[in-house]
């Protein structure tokens, strides 16, 4: 069964240096063994486009979905998140909200989720 | 515990690091298989991995999904060549009828035609690189070792280039490779400034070993990037000097931030005087690009140009590392030897931070391996070596339009038989493709190694040799072939699908077969020891295995040219004739080109065809690289679809609106050389003016047989319709296939809803009976 996922923790995300890569999103999606038109984690993009100072803003921001239970199961293993694991970038940090938050200070475009779901819509694999 | 095999609760656990198949530089993933009932389950990265730390890309991801995918050919087969093109006409075989066929025709051209009327193809990045050179000039005994990519454009000049202006191996980033322990954090390590990337997109493409999300732990850290590409990528984004030129005029840009360095007197004298031959020269050729110039040529603002010149003197240590752009162009010669000159004249060559370089203790197997011990008769039969010295000097292969040319006209003598590893050239790397499909009809046989049909073979293909992937093959990887090692790890076996070998044990099975005293390994761990050694590690490959990690890196000796570590002979200074850095090439003025760097408008531009640019007004780059694929792979691989499911062309928003077209419209691409039909993708990532077009492209899904858009629509999808057979620079290398010229149109249909392309792809039954 899956583990539900604790009220307390949530998901970290330093999108400064997220690169859409998608190892977050096939980590998630084999993990659930989910159909082609589901995610766990969804990339969203904005850019390029150009500021009036001439730099170039492009962003990519995972969401996680409904799907996604923090990895409960894995992380009462000793193991990481799946996407957490596997981030090219290592910009997905999966915790306690509290040592999650005090990390948004150290700099610019980070976002934190909390909990998304207290259903179990998909069974973790692995 | 073992460290690389244990149980965990229902699975059984393999370690092992991964190179290819599936397609992939030697990025060196390091992996944990999970098996289940002899199959592979799923994988997990792993953190041990001093370099990756256990990050994975979305392709090794979906390692389980490519290796036990139903399009996997495991079972050797073979076709009678006069039902070439019916996929239907495939009967499964053993490896020793296989291997028999071969080795009868390979006696019977040797004896009738001589040896150098077999051709071996090769594919790009692979861990093969020894391989097909070995099987080339050791098992076959011809001097006919072809990577059938026009111009040669991918690798070879840049490591030409390297060997011929710097006597070294391949240039790399220097990302800490050398302190696998603390990494970044090594008091040892010195951080780059400022990073150069040029015509690179290496986030995507890890190329050549260079593990691309290296750049995010660097600019984590500190470092400010200079990026050079006609697209704004994700580093460009992030760029503190983010050049956006016009595709192909590099060397004009590099000529002119080496002016403005030159000219407010911001070189490092000490290195110039003492190290670079020829400064003089070069600095009166670098006047001739004033930054108002190449301005007007790159479209790159004037003061821009000037400000990153000045940067780059300044900041230091300042690191680089060179993309496929640039060697996909005419001009691409000139454009490497600038760029290094660029990194050169600042001293930021082989410094701690700077610009790794391959040094001269080479000793692994390279793409000469075999090549000494070939008779002087045979070696000169090679084809294209006279013609063009610059190619045949460096590499061990031959000029490929050229070879291409012979199979075509039996001159300067028939091609009679043909093997390809990994290589799919009418889908990928080959310009003109339905002629080149065309031309290979015509050797008696043509043998595939590979591990999916794939258009290629399917429309010429009479042997088909199934290929083991990684985490099925024991092996090694490590980086840029041999040039440059910065890791050596153990590829491990975790399970065996249907008859599957790996290119090594085929090589050592040929081999034994047809010229045994060549390779006198008598197992495959025996070799890969012998491999593993030349790389410069002890012990044996099982060692390397069971140790703790399973990887190795080195350690690197910075400013080896101080030392004599960068020459032959152990005298300080380069491994060039001068023993400089040489700006003045000699070489380059022997094979018939100027010594020294200078800019050539591409063949079809603006500039050189204003009347052809008139109607194809859009200067068009090829081949930027996908999340989901390497090359012309895995588009068979449906959770990698997804993210990437058709070819794509890339137009800014502007020109899209003048045109009244609009996003995810299918549109054909068309030059005077061909056309083909992409769909559209609007989007500021390029300027007005300037579309991107994929490569690689081909649809799986619709079968082998040509219903008149070639085997599995290729010819509908490939980019290369539009690409020139027989143009590449003066020296051998070097053909447009970022730099061309193109109109877009919009198209009725397109392969995704048009009728009469068969949708289930049932041909291969057999081959799916016992999975
Ligand atoms: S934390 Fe686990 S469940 Fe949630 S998105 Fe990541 S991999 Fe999926
Ligand atoms: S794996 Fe990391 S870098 Fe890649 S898309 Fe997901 S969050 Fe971004």
């Amino acid at each position: 069964m899956a583990e539900k996922p604790n009220m307390a923790e949530g998901m970290l995300i330093d999108y400064s240096y997220c690169t859409g890569c998608h190892s977050c999103e096939i980590s998630c999606k084999q993990r659930f063994d989910l159909p082609s038109e589901r995610q766990g984690i969804k990339i969203h993009k904005h850019g390029p486009i150009q500021n009036p100072d001439g730099s170039w803003e492009l962003n990519y921001i995972p969401i996680p979905t409904e799907v996604c239970n923090l990895c409960a199961d894995r992380r009462a293993e000793g193991k990481k998140a799946r996407c957490e694991q596997h981030c090219q970038s290592f910009v997905i940090k999966v915790g306690p909200l509290d040592e999650l938050v005090k990390l948004m200070s150290d700099h610019k475009k980070q976002v934190l989720y909390n909990v998304t779901s207290d259903k179990t819509l998909y069974e973790p694999q692995f | 515990m073992s460290n690389w095999h244990w149980q965990e609760g229902e699975y059984e656990v393999v370690r092992t690091c991964t190179w290819s198949p599936p397609g992939e530089h030697p990025v060196g993933w390091s992996l944990l298989l999970y098996i289940k009932d002899g199959k592979l389950h799923h994988v997990e990265g792993d953190p041990k991995n001093p370099l990756t730390q256990g990050r994975v890309s979305a392709k090794f991801l979906e390692l389980p999904e490519y290796n036990n995918s139903p399009e996997r050919i495991i079972y050797p087969m073979k076709r009678d060549p006069k039902y070439r093109g019916d996929g239907s006409k495939w009967e499964r075989i053993t490896w020793d009828e296989a291997y028999d066929i071969i080795c009868k025709k390979t006696r019977q051209v040797q004896k009738d035609y001589g040896p150098e009327s077999i051709m071996t193809f090769i594919g790009t990045g692979r861990d093969l690189w020894h391989t097909v050179p070995k099987i080339t000039f050791s098992a076959f005994e011809s001097p006919n070792f072809n990577y059938p990519h026009n111009g040669w454009s991918c690798y070879g000049p840049r490591s030409s280039i390297c060997v011929y202006v710097l006597g070294a191996g391949y240039p790399e980033l220097d990302y800490a490779t050398a302190f696998p322990e603390k990494r970044y954090d090594d008091p040892n390590y010195t951080l780059s400034k400022v990073a150069l990337i040029v015509g690179k997109n290496p986030l995507v493409s890890n190329p050549d070993g260079l593990f691309g999300h290296a750049i995010v732990d660097m600019l984590k850290r500190g470092t400010e990037l200079i990026v050079v590409d006609p697209r704004v990528t994700w580093l460009a984004s992030r760029a503190k000097f983010f050049l956006q030129l016009r595709p192909g005029t590099d060397a004009a840009l590099f000529l002119s931030m080496c002016n403005v360095i030159i000219d407010e007197d911001l070189y490092d004298h000490e290195f110039c005087e003492n190290w670079v031959y020829g400064f003089n020269e070069f600095a009166e050729r670098c006047r001739e690009y004033p930054p108002s110039l190449a301005a007007k040529i790159t479209g790159v603002d004037e003061e821009l140009i000037k400000a990153t010149a000045r940067y780059w003197a300044i900041e230091k240590p300042g690191s680089m590392t060179w993309g496929l752009a640039i060697d996909q162009k005419c001009n691409g010669i000139q454009t490497a030897h600038v760029v290094l000159l660029f990194c050169a004249i600042v001293g930021n060559l082989d410094v701690p931070g700077g610009v790794l370089l391959g040094g001269s203790d080479r000793e692994a197997p390279t793409s000469w391996w075999g090549w000494d011990e070939l008779d002087d008769s045979i070696k000169a039969k090679r084809i294209g070596a006279a013609e063009y010295p610059a190619v045949s000097t460096a590499c061990s292969t031959t000029q490929p339009d050229m070879a291409m040319d012979a199979i075509a006209t039996d001159k300067p003598y028939p091609i009679k038989m043909t093997f390809t590893m990994s290589s799919n050239p009418i889908a990928c790397p080959a310009a003109q493709p339905e002629w080149v499909s065309k031309v290979m009809q015509r050797p008696d046989l043509n043998v595939f190694a590979d591990l999916v049909m794939t258009p290629s073979c399917a429309s010429y293909g009479d042997l088909f040799l199934p290929v083991a992937s990684s985490g099925e093959k024991d092996g090694l990887v490590a980086t840029h072939y041999g040039a440059l090692t910065l890791f050596v790890a153990a590829l491990v076996k975790g399970v065996q699908t249907g008859e599957c070998k790996s290119d090594d044990e085929i090589m050592l099975d040929l081999g034994w077969r047809l010229n045994p005293s060549k390779f006198p390994w008598k197992s495959l761990h025996e070799f890969l020891t012998w491999e593993l050694n030349g790389y410069g590690v002890e012990g044996t490959w099982e060692d390397l295995r069971d140790s703790e990690t399973g990887f190795v890196t080195p350690a690197y000796e910075y400013e080896k040219y101080a030392y004599g570590l960068q020459t032959w002979n152990g005298e300080p200074g380069f491994g060039t004739p001068s023993g400089m850095v040489e700006a003045y090439c000699q070489r380059f003025k022997d094979w018939g080109d100027d010594p020294m760097p200078y800019y050539e408008e591409p063949p079809y531009s603006p500039v050189s065809t204003p009347d052809l640019f008139e109607k194809y007004p859009f200067v068009m780059t090829t081949g930027a690289r996908s999340w989901s694929y390497f090359h012309s792979e895995q588009r068979h691989i449906s959770d990698l679809r997804d993210m990437d499911p058709w070819p794509k062309v890339q137009m800014n928003p502007e020109d899209a609106e003048r045109l009244g077209l609009h996003d995810k419209q299918w549109v054909w691409v068309e030059n005077m050389l061909g056309k083909c039909r992409e769909m559209l993708d609007v989007t500021p990532i390029v300027k007005p003016g300037v579309i991107m077009a994929k490569h690689g492209w081909w649809y799986p899904e619709k079968g082998p047989d040509d219903t008149g858009h070639g085997p599995f629509g290729v010819f509908d999808a490939n980019i290369n319709n539009l690409m020139p057979h027989d143009k590449f620079g003066k020296l051998g290398f070097g053909t447009p296939f970022k730099c061309m010229i193109a109109n877009v149109y919009a198209a009725e249909g397109g392969p995704d809803f048009e009728a009469g392309w068969p949708k289930e792809n049932n041909y291969l039954d057999f081959q799916k009976a016992e999975k």
